[in-house]
């Protein structure tokens, strides 16, 4: 399933620390519709935890957080409320 | 307008509250803002807008800066001594925020001026000394629909309220005329807590943020008493009068009349 999901907005913060990672993240969100879905490329490890966990006290979905590679993870956020 | 790295890093912990956000950094961005008053209150109100990226913030103040404000004017120093208050805090605020398009007017609210030089801005902030300026202020703001984030001290205790006008209450409609001067003493005259400004002009900010972002509730029809002393907040409701004879249904103060300048100084 998670391979079909469809991808409205990507963004590469490789490079970026907290709090610029989550700065980012939001700012992209709110780019995007609810119901679309936003994936962010990253590589600062506490990030991977506290990006999504972000993402879901705001609201949205959280479909995929995955190590692609030793220093990168993929994660998957579908909007699900207005900004 | 998209943010600069630098301003990302600046707004950061506003951009990240969900209540704010990018969205709400950019409405703070093209808000403009103005404050009566480089003084007490005017400093810790200009500062923390400042500090959020407020647009423009015009700042008015006809008095020059003296040894005896800087106990409570923050944006003050001994640098700026004998300097024009709008000046001297412009000068402080430009150096926190080069974002801000802070402008420095030397010269007296009055009945004459005041309808022209505030009707561009989105914002008016009370934080004068004096009850005639302080119902100019009301009666204008009433007038031209602008909100007015209003505040007051004195000695331990501190007041604010929030105007809008067509949707509440008024200044006039809690005490409709001034008190008689003399009767209630100023500053100069009672003394006030170095850092009673500060709470209350934080308390102004914060609901001029509020309003900006169309966020949270804001103290319109209450006044917020703040006893130092006791460390207590209370608030008391204002109801709107319809007799107001500035914003009930059959206004009497159809213009601005002028104060007399027997009231003395903060």
């Amino acid at each position: 399933m998670m391979e079909d999901t469809k991808i409205d907005k990507k963004i590469n913060i490789k490079g970026e620390v907290c709090p610029y990672t989550l700065v980012k993240s939001k700012l992209a969100i709110e780019e995007i519709e609810v119901g679309q879905v936003l994936e962010i490329l990253l590589d600062y490890p506490e990030a991977a935890e506290s990006v999504p966990k972000a993402m879901l006290n705001y609201g949205h979905m959280v479909l995929k957080k995955e190590k692609i590679n030793p220093s990168d993870w993929i994660i998957q956020i579908r909007k699900e409320v207005e900004d | 307008m998209d943010f600069s790295e630098e301003q990302l890093k600046r707004y950061s912990r506003h951009i990240i509250l969900p209540e704010v956000g990018g969205k709400g950094q950019k409405k703070i961005s093209g808000a403009k803002v103005f404050i009566i008053g480089a003084g007490g209150l005017g400093c810790p109100v200009g500062y923390y807008l400042t500090a959020a990226g407020v647009g423009t913030i015009a700042l008015m103040d006809n008095d020059v800066v003296e040894l005896s404000n800087l106990q409570r004017q923050i944006a003050h120093s001994v640098k700026t001594l004998g300097f024009n208050k709008a000046d001297s805090a412009k000068n402080t605020f430009e150096s926190l925020n080069p974002d801000v398009n802070v402008i420095a007017i030397r010269d007296r609210i009055n009945n004459k001026n005041i309808l022209e030089i505030i009707k561009d801005y989105d914002i008016i902030v009370d934080g004068s000394d004096n009850f005639p300026t302080r119902y100019l202020v009301n009666d204008a703001c009433v007038m031209l629909k602008k909100p007015l984030v209003s505040g007051a001290i004195l000695r331990f205790e501190g007041q604010v309220t929030t105007i809008l006008p067509g949707d509440g209450p008024c200044y006039r409609c809690l005490f409709e005329e001034p008190p008689p001067p003399g009767l209630v003493p100023s500053c100069q005259e009672a003394g006030v807590l170095g850092v009673l400004p500060g709470v209350i002009g934080a308390l102004q900010a914060t609901e001029v943020l509020k309003i900006i972002l169309g966020k949270g509730s804001p103290l319109k029809g209450q006044l917020l008493i703040y006893d130092a002393l006791g460390t207590n907040f209370r608030k008391v409701k204002i109801p709107k009068n319809p007799g107001c004879p500035v914003c009930g249904e059959n206004p009497t103060i159809k213009e601005l009349t002028d104060h007399p300048e027997e009231y003395c100084e903060l």
